[in-house]
């Protein structure tokens, strides 16, 4: 790449910019189709109870109604889920948490659906309700009769209410222990935290003229959908089409489904494009939210601050369903040790099935709880040894070439940057920073965290038209982290194109190369690779017409800048993409297609090094790496704490665009704020007590800080799209270990359960803490 | 099941006749009965502030505002504010700064920021920041929204 960048490193606004903010942009609920009806579902008053049968006369008798499904109408084998398939799409013979779906209704409004719903009379039997995992563990009651023998991806080690187990060994952990000069160990919880992605989830099913169905809905995966629809209805892949909305944000919640399958089989029944969108309650009550987490950390160190050696167990609620829950325990044990080098680990735990709403996939994906455990210890080990917290973590973390966990290869490193950058910049250790007004304790808090972007498979097809303009067609949803626009980019500048020459296709099953989702920070990394390859194939054929076309070897040819092919050094010896089009799609060598596509391949875990059991993914990688300062406030009468400042610096590998990678940063830190200091799900006995903004709030203007700083750490990966890594996630990640640390340090309170509530607090600083 | 009332309002300068519930909220009949669907449903409780609209050159929660109230009122949507020069300098205010994201919430944001501009021409971050909080947003972190509406305010002073 010789030529300076036209559209890698540019802050461009995103490309639907336009489209947003005149109100045109449609995600699922502005979409109407001619005839279409509306579904409503009615959700399980019961945690637990057996479905002894249902009385549909009244709905089915009410004006207006066409359709009624129920778990009847979802055949036994039919079960989906991402690693265990343990899930219908309706409940079937049993209800397990309360909320859950248990039948639908389409109908000619939507109040008509919701109040024949209501009227659907279950015959329920109450079963015990068991709502923690030491309950479940305990109980001889299971929450799934016949776990073991559900199908599964992966050795999950399924048994009674226990879903599955993990664990990851390095070293020799009670060796560790033994050389360490001090030990550590604290226990900490994190709570339950709701996506509250502004848009509801929602789904648009139609069977077109051929019998197949088309289902648009609020989603990360178009091929996801459509996986889970199958599975769920128990038909071919080839029957269903999946097609995107533009999407109302999504944080995890709308990877795996919700009521897509249940809109399917509405509009199977009723034979008419069927609409069903949640309400912000139903939303709450039923389609997934964070894990929350018991922890237990043992950690080793050397008198002079050397990491020895450290083992972290952890206790997750998975609720009803498995949905992502086994990638998470998996995930958040690989990153428990935290981007450190600790010669000695072992870091194991259980996902125990309750009579809760599904935990899932929610930013971080278990990082951010065991991040909570791993920074707010380090912490107070540097106290403890009389050291500067960052200076012991710079002591101890993964340099260039260090394997993680398990003997992976980093690419890129460029945590030692983020560190100093932050430290630098906050003015780190140059005095605490003044409250202020009386009555308040202020200081600086850090953290730091790595995290993956390379997983699963992606792939890309570049096209160019008749006349030399170029279609890029991925797969990949936005979810508004702004992914049309930076793929959109890669595939400008790998192609040396103006970014208005590209057209960016909406994912489509039937059409777009697959993509596993938009999810995992993975878009940029995964994605985008597959797009510089599929350019790179496109500039093949591109050149074996221009070399035709000007009598000269391909060897000879370069691409330069414009949309064209010319005689290196002689930059006047040139041919249009236009030219070289034309003669491509009427004369010789047919239109041109470059594809490429590929699959994350280097092992999660090297078995010379670490051993694994129950690993729920082989291959993943691609390290991003942040760390963060918080300046925090503590009102000491109160006990609120308040995030003045903070300055997040991201290892993302190559800025594709410094404008959205800002966004992420930004974004990811106050929703890290909010899981910090005042988010939680709180259960009523079984019933969510919380299910509405007006009783779970999420950050306003008024709690994230304006001084908010994002630093954008450039470490240019190898194996990255123009160097670029994922930054989806990390921005969040260490956010609440951080002003934890933050809050020790300015009141000398440690507190071990999230959120950091002004009542915890205050009872720490009263030292009346439980 | 219950009584409809017929309503005369002027939605985006142009008069429009609806035979409505008592009880539908002027976000139901904008987006569904107009196909107006620019503002968004995201709590049907009066919090979020997606479904922000003008009434009267006020702004208002359009899920909390019955129609039947609305006779001989006059409705600004996002649809309508293309015309609207504050509207105007917002919107490419927020395209530059980055002040979207999904985009959801960007209407409302917009017609809020709007009714702040005409109350305080020049505000300062923390008048945004009070102005502005009922206007929730998951993705962007408040900040870049902060910015976009002081440099609008910023050029229309100009």
């Amino acid at each position: 790449m010789s030529a300076p960048s036209e559209s890698v490193g540019r802050r461009v606004p995103r490309l639907e910019s336009r489209e947003k903010v005149e109100g045109r942009a449609q995600y699922i609920a502005d979409l109407y189709r001619p005839g279409m009806l509306h579904g409503a579902i009615l959700q399980s008053p019961f945690p637990h109870a057996r479905i002894r049968g249902y009385d549909l006369a009244e709905a089915l008798a009410m004006p207006g109604v066409h359709a009624v499904v129920t778990g009847d109408d979802f055949a036994e084998p039919n079960r989906m889920g991402a690693f265990i398939k343990d899930e219908h799409a309706l409940a079937k013979d049993k209800v397990r948490y309360v909320g859950e779906p248990v039948a639908a209704v389409a109908a000619d409004t939507e109040a008509i659906a919701r109040a024949a719903a209501q009227a659907i009379r279950v015959d329920y039997q109450e079963l015990p309700a068991l709502l923690s995992p030491e309950e479940a563990l305990a109980s001889p009651v299971h929450i799934h009769e016949g776990v073991e023998q559900y199908f599964k991806v992966f050795d999950a080690g399924s048994q009674g209410n226990l879903c599955s187990r993990t664990e990851f060994t390095e070293g020799d952990i009670e060796r560790g222990f033994l050389e360490s000069d001090l030990v550590f160990e604290n226990h900490f919880e994190t709570q339950a935290q709701a996506h509250v992605a502004l848009e509801p989830c929602g789904a648009l099913a139609e069977v077109d003229p051929q019998g197949r169905l088309t289902i648009w809905s609020a989603n990360q995966s178009v091929f996801r959908v459509q996986a889970c629809v199958a599975e769920a209805l128990g038909i071919p892949m080839t029957r269903i089409r999946c097609l995107t909305p533009r999407i109302g944000g999504a944080f995890g919640n709308k990877m795996e489904p919700h009521v897509q399958p249940i809109a399917a089989a509405l509009a199977l029944k009723a034979k008419r494009p069927v609409k069903m969108i949640l309400s912000r309650e139903e939303d709450f009550e039923m389609v997934r939210a964070r894990h929350p987490f018991r922890i237990r950390i043992r950690t080793g160190v050397k008198r002079d601050g050397t990491f020895v050696a450290r083992e972290v167990e952890v206790l997750l609620d998975c609720g009803a369903f498995a949905d992502d829950s086994p990638g998470v325990l998996g995930f958040g044990l690989l990153c428990a040790r935290g981007p450190y080098r600790f010669p000695h680990v072992r870091c194991h735990g259980r996902l125990v099935y309750t009579n809760k709403l599904r935990f899932g996939a929610y930013r971080g994906f278990g990082n951010p709880q065991v991040s909570l455990a791993g920074e707010s210890q380090i912490d107070d080990i540097a106290e403890k040894l009389g050291m500067d917290p960052i200076e012991l973590r710079l002591k101890n973390i993964l340099r260039g070439d260090d394997r993680p966990l398990g003997g992976q290869i980093l690419t890129s490193n460029g945590l030692r940057e983020c560190v100093e950058r932050v430290r630098d910049a906050s003015g780190w250790g140059k005095g605490a920073p003044s409250p202020a007004a009386p009555g308040k304790k202020r200081a600086l808090g850090f953290a730091l965290c790595g995290h993956i972007s390379g997983l699963l498979a992606s792939g890309a097809i570049v096209r160019i038209l008749e006349d030399g303009t170029v279609v890029l067609n991925v797969g990949a949803n936005d979810i508004g982290q702004g992914s049309d626009t930076v793929l959109s980019q890669i595939c400008a500048d790998a192609l040396k194109i103006p970014l208005e020459n590209v057209a960016f296709v909406s994912p489509d099953t039937d059409g777009s190369p697959y993509n596993w989702g938009t999810t995992a920070s993975r878009v940029t990394f995964m994605t985008g690779r597959a797009v510089v390859g599929a350019a790179a194939e496109a500039e093949k054929q591109l050149k074996q017409q221009a070399s035709e076309m000007l009598e000269c070897a391909v060897e000879d040819l370069e691409l330069v800048a414009g949309g064209a092919v010319a005689v290196k050094g002689v930059p006047e010896k040139k041919i249009g993409f236009f030219e070289i089009a034309k003669r491509s799609h009427w004369f010789a060598g047919g239109p041109i297609i470059g594809s490429h596509s590929w699959v994350y391949d280097n092992p999660t875990v090297d078995p010379k090094r670490a051993a694994a059991i129950g690993l729920p993914f082989p291959r993943i990688g691609a390290y991003s790496f942040s760390a963060i300062v918080v300046d925090v406030e503590v009102d000491e009468v109160t006990g609120a704490a308040q995030v003045k400042r903070a300055w997040s610096a991201c290892d993302v590998g190559r800025a594709i665009n410094p404008l959205l990678v800002e966004g992420q940063i930004e974004g990811g830190v106050v929703q890290g704020i909010g899981f910090a200091l005042i988010e939680e799900m709180v259960w009523d006995g079984a019933r969510l007590a919380n299910p509405t903004l007006m009783d779970y709030k999420i950050p306003t203007t008024r709690e994230a800080p304006y001084e908010l700083y994002p630093i954008i750490v450039e470490s240019r990966d190898a194996q990255g799209p123009f160097g670029a890594k994922g930054v989806g996630e990390v921005g969040l990640v260490p956010v609440p270990a951080a002003i934890g640390n933050a809050v020790k340090r300015a009141t000398g309170v440690r507190l071990f359960k999230l959120p950091f509530s002004a009542e915890r607090i205050l009872r720490g600083m009263l030292g009346t803490q439980q | 099941m219950s009584d409809t009332l017929h309503v005369t309002i002027k939605v985006n300068d142009r008069s429009v006749a609806l035979d409505v519930p008592l009880t539908e909220t002027l976000l139901t009949s904008l987006r569904d009965r107009l196909q107006l669907t620019g503002a968004k449903r995201g709590c049907n409780q009066g919090v979020c502030g997606a479904c922000t609209v003008m009434l009267d050159g006020v702004a208002v929660r359009a899920c909390l505002s019955l129609t039947a109230n609305c006779e001989g009122q006059s409705v600004l949507t996002i649809e309508g504010a293309g015309a609207d020069r504050a509207i105007a300098a917002l919107q490419d205010a927020f395209i530059e700064a980055g002040a979207l994201q999904c985009g959801f919430c960007t209407p409302g944001q917009l017609i809020a920021a709007r009714a702040l501009l005409e109350q305080n021409p020049d505000p300062s971050v923390e008048d945004v920041q009070k102005g502005m909080s009922g206007n929730l947003c998951r993705c962007t972190g408040y900040n870049k929204i902060i910015d976009a509406v002081r440099t609008a305010a910023g050029k229309l002073q100009a």
